[in-house]
């Protein structure tokens, strides 16, 4: 009975999602606990509520929602960023500028150059998403081109664009900011229905991506390339395309969270739009228990530490950090968490384990 | 012995072709600008008056790539060092013993940063960032404000900012006709002086030539019975070390400790020491070419802000190209040297 226990608990700890679930427990944890000494109701972080709003109709209310929608652009970003470092044992830190770029030529199309504010859309709007939708390609394949082909280190080949593309978005915007005062193109940072629409976009990237890694090869070739690149071309996989497409895949994700994020304030902020982000995203990688050092991916850990990361932040907010301190918790919290994974305190403790099991064996005997 | 003096050969011609372009970059500059004063000897004295701060960062920065590291927390590190001075003297700390706590701040940050990479075999990168986020977080602890250092507040501070070593040679007669003495300031000395000595310290010291061999292989390096571990903290604590030195002659420059300061100093740094010749994998770079990587970064605004017409994101999108054409050729030299030993 007791030995059915404690594999049970072994297989769940060891479990790949288990070091990301306890997070998200954990910060969950915390809110209960400061909503129950607050004397408000100790669920208070769970409860969604229908609300009446002015602007937007009848929409879900409540922190999840709000959890959710907010860490939408993690997610997306994490998505791709999970499929870099898994083939290619790098990161991309281009991800942040690539949104801002993208976002300010969306946002250049619809307004037209040199227009700080409009209306009414030059281009068609399916045409100025679209054209962000390519050029985040463009930027993904540009990285993949000197990672795949050049060889170069995956950081040092995205450091060009991080520099330049921010750069380039605000030559598109000729250093302004353009704001698109039209409700159709707020759509997608706003409500569809009574569910935000980023929530929605993010949920439907999810299952794309899922399907397609899971029906089809691409998620095992993926692994292998990162497990060992040169095995999997003697295998017969074409390594260095497979590891272009991942840096193209993580463009695309990077342009729909830069126009979802643009779409958000209905303008193209170039100098604001995904700053940082690329930290939260391998951030969420490394928080899903993914390897930074490539091979095996967990795309749900990552979602997960993409949400993670946006509960951290919500519930510091929700404590009375101010915005500008919460690094400081945040960054307490990386190095606990990653410090827990590391190979020298894993090794201490399992050998504890050991040493424990050791002395119950003798006892028993 | 042949293969080996091929590859010391491509790295030095490297080297070679950073300080060719910061020769043709300044040259280029001077014709184009030389009626803007381009020419002057005070205008390169400028570019090296306001990186001061960057060149000892990159110093650090070439240290810990060296190992096969890198270290984004120095950007937020020089502004949680300019809060600290700015804080400090407000509070009337003298300005040696400000000095002295943020340097030994410096050192402690890096001890625990270098801990996490060496002992706990985290990825440097991820330790670095949460360093980066602490940084920037502890400074927006000690004071949201932006704090400007006057001469009310500490006027030895003050001077030492505001101290001009004239420069013997070199002079000028400008267009009103008053003699220009060319000038640099303490800042440039520090720098000046971390560049020597880290130059030297890589070259000729046991500790120095152990980061070049922990780079290179790791495992070759703990089998030559080197202490692995040891040799990236301290690496980690020197880079940390060398940032404050440059923190405190960012702080001398811009007389203020603000949140925003200093964002995105680590990728200069970066961009500096990868323009210089320094890999990113470890073991191959030297301080020389940091140095001018941060000068062909000056130049380059320099000469944007001598046209006084371009976006201010034209020194960004030209680093940029820049920083990619010297990674391609890095590249290439790699895939001809690989190609040439099979």
């Amino acid at each position: 009975m007791n030995k059915n226990n404690t594999s049970i608990w072994t297989r769940i700890r060891s479990s790949a999602l288990f070091l990301p679930f306890v997070c998200l427990v954990l910060v969950m944890a915390v809110n209960i606990i400061y909503d129950t000494m607050n004397g408000s109701n100790p669920l208070t972080f769970f409860i969604i509520t229908l609300r009446d709003t002015t602007g937007n109709g009848t929409i879900l209310y409540g922190r999840i929602i709000d959890i959710l929608n907010r860490g939408s652009e993690a997610a997306l970003l994490a998505l791709g960023m999970t499929l870099v470092v898994s083939s290619s044992a790098g990161t991309d830190i281009s991800v942040g500028s690539v949104m801002s770029v993208c976002a300010s030529f969306c946002c250049m199309l619809l307004a037209g150059y040199g227009v700080s504010s409009t209306n009414d859309f030059n281009v068609p709007l399916v045409v100025g998403i679209l054209a962000a939708l390519i050029l985040g390609c463009v930027c993904g394949a540009f990285n993949g081109f000197l990672v795949a082909f050049l060889k170069i280190q995956p950081m040092v080949a995205t450091l060009i664009l991080y520099s330049a593309a921010r750069a380039v978005g605000l030559l598109m915007c000729n250093d302004l900011i353009v704001y698109i005062r039209n409700d159709a193109y707020g759509f997608l940072g706003g409500f569809c229905g009574i569910l935000p629409t980023p929530i929605i976009i993010t949920a439907i990237c999810i299952v794309i991506l899922t399907l397609v890694l899971k029906k089809t090869a691409l998620g095992m070739y993926i692994q292998s390339v990162g497990i060992n690149d040169k095995a999997s071309r003697i295998a017969g996989l074409n390594s260095k395309m497979i590891i272009w497409a991942t840096y193209v895949l993580c463009g695309l994700f990077a342009a729909i969270a830069g126009v979802v994020a643009s779409s958000r304030i209905t303008s193209a902020d170039s100098n604001n739009i995904g700053l940082y982000m690329e930290l939260d995203a391998i951030l969420a990688v490394a928080l899903g228990g993914n390897s930074l050092g490539g091979g095996k991916f967990n795309l749900a850990g990552s979602v997960i530490g993409a949400y993670t990361i946006q509960a951290i932040t919500t519930t510091l907010y929700n404590l009375g950090v101010s915005s500008a301190q919460a690094p400081v918790f945040k960054a307490i919290i990386v190095i606990i968490i990653v410090a827990i994974q590391a190979p020298p305190v894993k090794a201490f403790m399992r050998k504890r384990a050991a040493q424990k099991q050791t002395v119950r064996e003798g006892a028993r005997a | 012995m042949k293969n080996s003096g091929r590859k010391i050969n491509s790295n030095t011609v490297l080297l070679i072709i950073t300080i060719v372009l910061f020769v043709v970059l300044y040259a280029g500059g001077c014709i184009a600008y030389g009626s803007k004063g381009f020419t002057h000897l005070q205008t390169f004295l400028n570019i090296l008056i306001t990186n001061a701060g960057l060149i000892c960062i990159a110093c650090g920065m070439t240290v810990v790539m060296l190992t096969g590291g890198i270290d984004i927390s120095v950007g937020s590190l020089v502004a949680m060092d300019c809060m600290m001075i700015a804080v400090g003297l407000q509070a009337g700390i003298g300005m040696v013993p400000m000095i002295i706590i943020v340097l030994g701040v410096g050192l402690l940050f890096g001890a625990v940063q270098g801990y996490c990479v060496g002992y706990l075999e985290i990825q440097p990168f991820i330790v670095t960032m949460a360093g980066m986020f602490f940084g920037r977080g502890m400074t927006a602890v000690i004071s949201t404000d932006q704090l400007s250092i006057t001469q009310d507040i500490n006027a030895a501070f003050y001077n030492l900012a505001n101290l001009k070593i004239a420069l013997p040679f070199g002079g000028y007669t400008n267009n009103k006709g008053v003699y220009q003495v060319p000038f640099i300031r303490v800042g440039v000395v520090v720098a000046l002086v971390v560049l020597v000595v880290i130059f030297i310290m890589l070259r000729y010291t046991k500790f120095g030539r152990s980061l070049y061999a922990v780079g290179g292989s790791e495992q070759s390096a703990q089998m030559m019975g080197l202490n692995v571990k040891w040799a990236k903290m301290r690496a980690y604590m020197l880079s940390s070390f060398l940032c404050s030195i440059g923190g405190i002659c960012y702080c001398l420059n811009t007389m203020a400790g603000s949140v925003q300061q200093a964002l995105g100093l680590e990728m200069d740094a970066i961009a500096s020491s990868v323009i210089g010749g320094t890999l990113l994998t470890g073991g191959v770079g030297n301080v020389i070419g940091s140095f001018f990587g941060v000068l062909i970064n000056g130049t380059i605004s320099s000469i944007v802000k001598s046209n006084g017409k371009l976006a201010s994101s034209w020194p960004n999108i030209l680093t940029a190209i820049l920083l990619f054409v010297f990674i391609v050729i890095q590249s290439l030299f790699a895939l001809y040297r690989s190609r040439k030993n099979k």
